[in-house]
């Protein structure tokens, strides 16, 4: 065991981990506007407009994520329509590649989610509602939304864990995140396990604390 | 279309070996992960608190580390452990291990933590009046599990085993990081060398769409198979 590179590694390591934590936030904040969205066209009843958010979601939680960064930053680069538009001022830099995956990703993950959320709602309080003479808008904003989030927060939670291992996989498009920068310190020092042990404390912590802050919103939404 | 054509010319052939070597390793993992699960399990649901220590370890650790630094420390880690072992019977020359191995040992080592969970969910979900029923009639410990305990917890346990070897099957892409040839190693190798990374990534997702899709109409019918009479 070698203690000294685990200490000299640790800050190196932590630098690494804010790229991780920026990449997941805004995934996370593009992803849930993706699942709302998606989440309320799967609850359309037109047929064509419901059928393509089905056919999203299956598209994107039935491919690998690594699938979908390498179409996004490998493939799109190859349309030359794309290159020459504003576009590639997005497109050509791996960390918005990799949040766009990442965000459409979750997107879609999340919308079952909402979508299952918003389903099992009981009818009566949107019938309560109703009869109070409240307008089927505010009724969705006020009483079904609320409701949903706190229906969802479990599964978001587990789905923010899932992101943020999700995260490591933006080193293989060349970003230095946390796995990245371990990856890079394994292959140099030929130390795998002391590397583990530190970044995968790292993980585990942030972990920990995602689950622990649902925990304290889903006690804090009790009803 | 010409890209995709078997023989020489094109890619075909290529991508579909590749495509058996995922379905192998994803196969191999799943069973690896299973033996995992068959060892956690136990020690999940022991009465001993110290056991309970070790297979809550497991399954935290595995859970929340990413798949690929998971897969990193067997990739540089492997050989040197097995040499390690090797050393101490007086064996000091370089081993390789195999991508085929160390892959599917991480992925399975992963779908383990998985498994475990679910087979912890469904044996706790099983009434307990089940098996004091069987204790009562004095059914013998072996033929209790297997002919009272397991049917049951494999019909609790199908829908959510077929969530793991969803994730199983996905992560298995992740393996190409260590150069095993599967389905992304494939295409990265295809697009490189035709420089149309756009048409073979989206043939990979095709590909794994086909694989998530025919694996989950042949699960859904072992689903009805041990539901029956339910």
């Amino acid at each position: 065991m070698d203690l000294e590179l685990m200490i000299n590694s640790f800050p190196k390591l932590l630098n690494a981990t804010v790229v991780t934590l920026k990449l997941l936030s805004l995934s996370l904040l593009f992803g849930l506007f993706i699942g709302l969205l998606f989440a309320i066209m799967r609850m359309n009843n037109n047929f064509i407009i419901n059928k393509f958010a089905y056919g999203y979601s299956y598209l994107f939680r039935g491919t690998p994520l690594l699938v979908q960064i390498f179409i996004i930053y490998f493939g799109f680069g190859q349309i030359e329509f794309i290159r020459s538009s504003f576009l590639w001022v997005v497109l050509k830099e791996p960390y918005w590649c990799a949040i766009i995956a990442f965000a459409l990703n979750t997107g879609a993950y999340t919308s079952e989610i909402l979508r299952s959320a918003f389903q099992t709602i009981k009818k009566g309080y949107v019938e309560a509602g109703k009869s109070l003479g409240i307008s089927s808008k505010i009724i969705f904003y006020k009483i079904q939304i609320p409701i949903a989030i706190r229906q969802s927060l479990p599964a978001y939670g587990n789905e923010i864990i899932l992101m943020l291992k999700g995260t490591s996989l933006a080193s293989t498009v060349t970003l230095m995140d946390l796995t990245g920068v371990a990856k890079y310190i394994i292959s140099t020092t030929f130390k795998p396990i002391e590397v583990f042990i530190v970044a995968g404390s790292i993980y585990l912590f942030m972990t920990f604390l995602i689950h622990n802050f649902i925990k304290f919103l889903e006690r804090k939404y009790n009803y | 279309m010409e890209l995709l054509a078997f023989g020489k010319t094109g890619w075909g052939d290529e991508l579909f070996y590749a495509t058996l070597m995922t379905i192998a390793v994803s196969v191999t993992a799943m069973l690896i992960g299973f033996l995992f699960a068959l060892i956690f399990t136990p020690l999940k649901l022991s009465k001993y608190k110290s056991l309970n220590l070790i297979g809550n370890f497991y399954t935290t650790v595995i859970r929340g580390v990413p798949e690929l630094l998971v897969i990193y420390l067997f990739f540089f880690g492997g050989s040197g452990a097995i040499m390690f072992v090797a050393s101490m019977f007086g064996y000091y020359e370089y081993i390789e291990i195999n991508a085929f191995i160390t892959g599917s040992f991480a992925i399975g080592i992963i779908s383990g933590a998985y498994s475990t969970e679910v087979f912890r969910g469904a044996i706790q979900s099983i009434d307990k009046g089940q098996f004091e029923a069987a204790k009562v009639l004095g059914v013998k410990k072996h033929i209790k599990f297997y002919k009272i305990i397991l049917p049951q917890m494999l019909r609790l346990a199908i829908p959510n085993l077929s969530n793991v070897w969803q994730i199983t099957l996905k992560d298995t892409s992740l393996i190409s990081v260590t150069g095993l040839v599967e389905i992304m190693r494939q295409s990265y190798i295809a697009a490189g060398s035709t420089r149309d990374p756009l048409f073979f990534y989206s043939f990979a997702a095709v590909l794994y769409l086909l694989l998530t899709f025919i694996s989950m109409k042949l699960i859904n019918r072992l689903e009805i198979k041990y539901s029956r009479g339910f």
